[in-house]
């Protein structure tokens, strides 16, 4: 097993932080997992991505032209990686924004309109956990156990009142993708 | 063991590792793409239980000096900065290595000249192992490729320094800094005390007891028959240093008939290019020098007489290029492919330019 994934979106979206829970879980699996952000001044309103491999065995690069999936979380980012994604993989993108839909035709994409949700559950801060949810929905290679433990361990325990919220949003993120 | 198993940033990694080996003291001053380095320290307060100072320097001068004063106790002392930061260092380290002493350096590139980009490079070779300062002296220089051995190096970087008296570079880049991966933390090792190391190291200055001469640490030496005695010192000292401690990885170099040679960042970026090769049934393979000085220049050697041809690919306008040239002496073409910047080669790139190498 080897899942090559791109996550990009704005800086603040919460790109950095899902790719490294995806990455903590899948080595709570005892998977290995690379995580390479891209740094510095994105990372102030700009544009931020993330490349994160999990992979049964040694990865070798953690710089990639290609994907097996890429999860789009505005317009910028759309135009730069829809053409990266590898024929046969996957496209998920947050519908918010978005003017120019996505137009291959020989990878899968999916729309998840986590924004909106996001505003309407009134938790914003957990758009990237319903972006998660959507893409275990399509791509079930880590489990949501493993992905709730993830946060546990990683998150401060001042926080820990927040997990419920989190797996919720996980959960409607699985209910609300679909498939274009 | 388990909870030591930890997803981290090279640059974390440093620190953790740095705490856990016994390290007495870390100086710094911030500088993208490395301060997590010292933001990890100040998070970690390991003054609270190490006993371990970590204090942010006015300067990179001063950091450096600092550690020349805390190396001279004995003590295991460390900085660590990015490019335009290390150029600020050098003066510091060409005095540690005339006065013998040991110290570890992380440095982890970034694009220059000048100010340059925070993004990552490796045009930092030459000013790491041909001696950024002046005098004839050497650092030994590890290239991590990996979170895991940024953990790894920190330790053995320190090991070594007081191994041979000499100050150790773990030369990284962004990339590598900044990257998390899986990483396996090194097991704890006391502080040694005050005590010990009067022990160990007879040359320290912790205070004269009544019966030894003083210890005196200097690089000032004006009889110049003493000062060329301690240059043939030290370049015995670098000599013992190639024999005893030059490290290297081969990945599918048993039947390659092209090699390239990559370090740190770079040679990740190259495994993979191996691997798109291979699929295409060329026999290419990645040989990656782990130590820069000592370089692995037989080890290269013993190559030219299965390998048609070697290509070097670094972040940099060709330094490395010039060691592995050296290396086979003119036996086998030798070229060099680089980005420069901050811009990242693909593996795709790569195999492309390889391809081109092969052709001709």
């Amino acid at each position: 097993m080897k899942q090559e994934i791109i996550i990009a979106g704005f800086g603040g979206q919460g790109v950095l932080s899902m790719g490294k829970i995806l990455a903590y879980s899948s080595l709570l699996e005892g998977k290995e997992v690379s995580w390479f952000p891209s740094y510095g001044p994105e990372q102030r309103g700009g544009t931020a991505n993330v490349t994160v491999i999990v992979s049964d065995n040694r990865i070798s690069s953690p710089i990639l032209n290609t994907f097996d999936v890429a999860i789009i979380l505005n317009q910028q980012s759309l135009n730069k990686f829809e053409s990266k994604v590898k024929p046969g993989g996957i496209l998920i993108y947050d519908g918010y924004g978005i003017s120019k839909e996505p137009t291959r035709t020989d990878i899968f994409i999916y729309r998840i309109n986590a924004m909106d949700t996001s505003i309407a559950m009134n938790a914003a801060k957990s758009f990237n956990m319903i972006i998660l949810g959507g893409l275990l929905k399509v791509l079930p290679f880590v489990n949501i156990e493993s992905i709730m433990q993830g946060l546990k361990n990683s998150l401060p325990e001042r926080h820990h009142h927040m997990l419920p919220t989190n797996e919720a949003a996980i959960r409607k993120g699985m209910e609300i993708i679909e498939k274009i | 063991m388990e909870q030591d198993i930890k997803l981290l940033k090279g640059n974390e990694a440093v620190a953790e590792a740095a705490i856990r080996c016994g390290c007495d003291g870390y100086f710094g001053y911030p500088i993208t793409p490395q301060s997590e380095i010292m933001e990890t320290l100040m998070q970690l307060e390991p003054w609270k239980t190490t006993g371990m100072v970590v204090l942010q320097a006015e300067s990179e001068v001063a950091a450096i000096n600092m550690v020349y004063g805390g190396a001279g106790c004995g003590k295991r002392v460390m900085t660590s900065s990015s490019s335009p930061g290390m150029s600020l260092k050098q003066e510091g380290l060409s005095y540690m290595a005339g006065a013998d002493l040991p110290g570890l350096v992380v440095s982890v590139m970034r694009g220059g000249p000048g100010l340059g980009t925070i993004q990552s490079s490796q045009a930092d070779y030459f000013q790491t192992v041909k001696g950024g300062g002046h005098g004839d002296y050497k650092m030994i220089t590890l290239a991590p490729a990996s979170v895991q051995e940024m953990a790894d190096f920190t330790v053995l970087g320190f090991e070594l320094a007081f191994k041979y008296n000499i100050v150790s570079v773990v030369l990284a880049d962004g990339i590598i800094g900044q990257m998390m991966e899986k990483v396996q933390l090194p097991p704890y090792q006391k502080r040694l005390t005050n005590d010990e190391i009067r022990e160990k190291y007879p040359w320290a200055t912790l205070g004269k007891p009544a019966n030894r001469k003083p210890n005196v640490i200097t690089s000032l030496e004006l009889d110049s028959a003493l000062m060329e005695q301690r240059n043939l010192n030290l370049q015995k000292k670098y000599k013992e240093i190639e024999k005893n401690e030059v490290r290297y990885e081969e990945i599918a170099c048993e039947d390659a008939e092209y090699l390239l040679v990559a370090f740190g960042s770079s040679a990740r970026i190259c495994q993979k290019t191996v691997e798109l090769a291979r699929e295409k049934g060329i026999k290419l393979g990645l040989f990656r020098p782990i130590t820069l000085f000592p370089f692995p220049t037989n080890e290269i050697y013993a190559y030219t007489n299965t390998v048609k041809a070697i290509l070097t690919v670094e972040l940099n306008a060709g330094q490395m290029v010039e060691d592995v040239r050296l290396a086979v002496n003119g036996t086998i073409p030798v070229e060099h492919y680089g980005r420069m910047g901050g811009i990242v080669p693909t593996a795709e790139e790569i195999l492309e330019v390889t391809e081109k190498l092969i052709a001709k």
